[in-house]
Parts: C-alpha cells; structure tokens; sequence
C-alpha cells in the first residue's frame, strides 16, 4: 500500500476499526510519519470524547470488586522504551532505538577500555537513526506545510507518482504506488527542472519504491522534477528520456 | 467531577485525573479509588455500547480498571489525557473481546446492529456528563449520513471498517474516507486537540 493510501487510515486506526494486520502496518507507517502520528492523538482524543458521551452509572458492587483486585495485582514497572501497544497512539518509532543505543553507550562506558570500538560503532549507529529521524522529520515538515502544493501524475504501468512542494521550506517530497523495480543494475534518479536544464535531486531507494523521497537541495526555482532510469549510481545528467516529467502546481 | 462545567474546548475529565494516575503509578491505592470515582462510569457505558450484554460489560469493565491499576506506569502524559488513555484501554479491551471467536458465533443479525442507535439516552444526575452528551449529539449531527453511520459502527458496535463496508453495501475505500473525514469534522466541532 502506498503512503499516501495509509494516511488514510489514520480514522479508521483511531477507531480500533482495522483488522490486525493492517493495524500492524499502519503502526510500522506510524513510526515513520509524524504528521499522521499527530492526527492520529488528534482523532483518537475525538474517539474519546464518543466514549465519554455513553458514560454509565456502575454498580456499588462492582467499585467493591475492582477496589478489592487491585490489592492483590502486581504493577507493572515503569517502561525503559515504550510499548507501542500501551495505548492507540504510537510515537516515532527512532525514539525506540535512541534508548537503546543510549543503554549501549551506556554499557560500553561501563566495561572501560575494552569496549572503545563498541562504543565507536554505537555513535556510529546513533547518527545513523539522527539522520534517519531528520529525513522524517522534513518530509513531515513538507507535508504539513500551509503552501503545501501536490501534483499527481500517470507513470504508466498503473503505478502513479505524487510530488508536494513547499516554497517555504524550500523542499519537495516524491511519493509514488505501485511503482515498478527498475530493471537490474539501474536506479530510478530524480531531477529538478530548472527551465530545461535538469538538476539532480538524488536517488530513489530502489528496494522501497513505495516510500516518501525526500529531494535532494533546494527547490529554488525549478519549475517541476522529472525521473529518468539510470546506471547504478546515478549519473551527473539525464542518460535516457524520462520516466515521467512533472510541473510544480504554482502556489 | 465537582469542578466547574466545561461547555466547549476539552472537558476537564475532573480534577487532577492526571496527577492521580501519576500517583497510582507509584502504588497509591488511595489514588486509585479516586481515579476509579472518575473513569468508571465512562469505562462501564463505553464497554456496554460495543458489547450490550451487561453481565459481560461489567466483567470487561472489571478487567479494564485492573489494568489501570497494573499498567499505569506506562502512562505518559506527553502523550494524550488520562482520560483519553483509559478509554482507549477500554474500547480495545471490548472490541477484542467482541472480535473474538465465540463472540462472532454470537453475533447479531446483520438488521439488529443497523436498527440499534447508541445509548445517549440514559439519564444522568451529573451536569457534567449530560452537557458533554449533548455536544457529541450536536456535533455527530453535523456529520454526512454516511459519515455519522461509518463512526458509530465502528466505534460504538466495534465493527472493522471491512465490516461497515459490506453492512452498508459501500466500496472500502470510501468507508476507510468517511471514517477519517468524519473524524476530522467531529474533531473540529468539539475543538479537540493533542
């Protein structure tokens, strides 16, 4: 399903509606999308309000009997990471591995000298998830933005490609579905068009043809982005006539 | 839920929910008898919605407030009201129980779920609650039949949007639409944020 597909889901995952495997991967996209992280804690305190409006009066007894359990039932301890089922609202899933990564760093300081490399390949990894969280976070920040402007276009093949651009934060975002693997040892490459003249803007990750781009630099005054099919690492310009070229909606 | 009555914005869902969640995650009983005072009667009415027979909500309600007490370290307020996360432990607790296997076996026909309107009819003592009543009543009225139809089935019968969609006779997509736009048209009326 593509990502754009699954922020739809965002009602029916706030209403508990989706069936179990679904709910797993909305919860997987979760972890990804900030904006439909916030609109979920939105929709899910709206689910709430349906709920406090059906309040009933319970039975003395039952006040009794939960009163007396409790006495008996063990709490659980606090969480270290978090539990993603603790509740309908699943935060960024990086913050997961942050808190990991920090007890790895944290052991390794513990064993001294010995664990210098380990700690080395932590840091290593936490700028791994840094750069990861960043990556969210500005497709988010794209996404989200008030002069958010989406073009859709025909890929061919069934498979359709969505660009948002923002003027403001200078910056654009790729989304496409059902986007066909490039042929082996090719990448899809994106471009910016500058009047003509084609800029790179980076490559997509051929193995998640499904997953929001994020454009490399700045948007400045390229009127539209184009994809083209490319040798393994890209090329400096176009090398073949393009998959799909695509014009910015004017703002 | 002595404090003053809130008609617009979030309702306070009583003074200090919070906080005394916050206190019974470090073992406070006493804490939690109120806590109980507060959420008990929203638990019990939202597990009575989506289950309707009692003998069986007030066991899942039973279930629900012990697991408040259990699991209310893992509470983070940064992350949504007490009140929000309790009924959200609820509703899951009664939707897997009416999902599961014997319940489906039991299910009721296809006409009686459609017949059935929620229960806002039951009276109250507390202003409070009536008040909060009658703005979801509002607000639901200004959602789309299909709109209003799709939440309410999903959300008070506990239904999975695939089973809205054949219970209405619309296409998946439309209803997965409908669930979100009317959510987003609920949450603007009653001024929700998180």
């Amino acid at each position: 399903m593509s990502t754009a597909e699954l922020h739809t889901l965002t009602g029916a995952y706030a209403l508990h509606a989706l069936p179990e495997d679904e709910r797993i991967a909305f919860e997987r996209h979760l972890g990804a999308c900030e904006a439909c992280a916030q609109e979920v804690r939105e929709l899910s305190a709206t689910a709430a309000r349906l709920g406090l409006a059906v309040s009933a009066t319970p039975p003395p007894a039952l006040r009794d009997r939960v009163l007396r359990e409790i006495t008996t039932v063990r709490q659980e301890p606090p969480p270290h990471g978090r539990s993603p089922r603790a509740g309908a609202v699943t935060g960024r899933a990086g913050r997961w591995s942050t808190y990991a990564l920090a007890a790895c760093v944290a052991a390794a300081a513990a064993f001294g000298g010995v664990a210098v490399w380990q700690n080395q390949v932590a840091q290593d990894a936490r700028q791994e998830t840094d750069r990861a969280q960043q990556h969210n976070e500005q497709v988010a920040r794209v996404l989200t933005a008030s002069d958010a402007r989406t073009t859709t276009a025909d890929l061919g093949g069934g498979a359709r490609g969505t660009v948002v651009v923002s003027k403001s934060v200078n910056r654009a975002v790729f989304l496409a579905s059902d986007m066909a693997q490039p042929p082996g040892g090719k990448v899809y490459q994106l471009w910016f068009n500058d009047a003509g003249a084609m800029r790179s803007a980076g490559l997509m990750n051929p193995s998640a043809t499904d997953d929001a781009v994020l454009l490399d630099g700045p948007v400045d005054r390229a009127s539209g982005m184009g994809i083209t099919v490319e040798p393994a690492g890209g090329s400096d310009e176009p090398t073949s006539s393009p998959v799909a070229l695509m014009d910015f909606r004017d703002a | 839920m002595k404090e003053a009555v809130h008609i617009s914005g979030v309702p306070s869902p009583g003074p200090g929910l919070q906080e005394l969640l916050v206190q019974v995650a470090r073992g406070d009983q006493d804490a939690f008898t109120q806590v109980y005072d507060q959420v008990s009667g929203p638990v019990l009415g939202l597990v009575r919605s989506v289950l309707r027979d009692p003998a069986q909500s007030e066991e899942v309600a039973q279930e629900v407030l012990v697991e408040v007490w259990r699991t209310a370290p893992r509470y983070q307020p940064s992350r949504g009201s007490a009140m929000n996360w309790v009924l959200t432990l609820a509703h899951h607790r009664a939707v897997d129980r009416v999902r599961s296997a014997e319940a489906a076996a039991a299910r009721e026909h296809k006409a009686a779920l459609l017949d059935r309107t929620p229960d806002f009819d039951e009276v109250s003592e507390q202003v409070e609650s009536r008040l909060e009543r009658e703005q979801v009543r509002r607000c639901l009225r200004t959602l789309s039949e299909l709109q209003r139809e799709s939440v309410t089935l999903a959300y008070y019968r506990g239904l999975t949007y695939r089973e809205v969609g054949e219970l209405l006779s619309v296409p998946l997509g439309t209803i997965k639409t409908r669930l979100r736009d009317g959510l987003i048209r609920l949450r603007d009326c009653l001024g929700v944020s998180a």
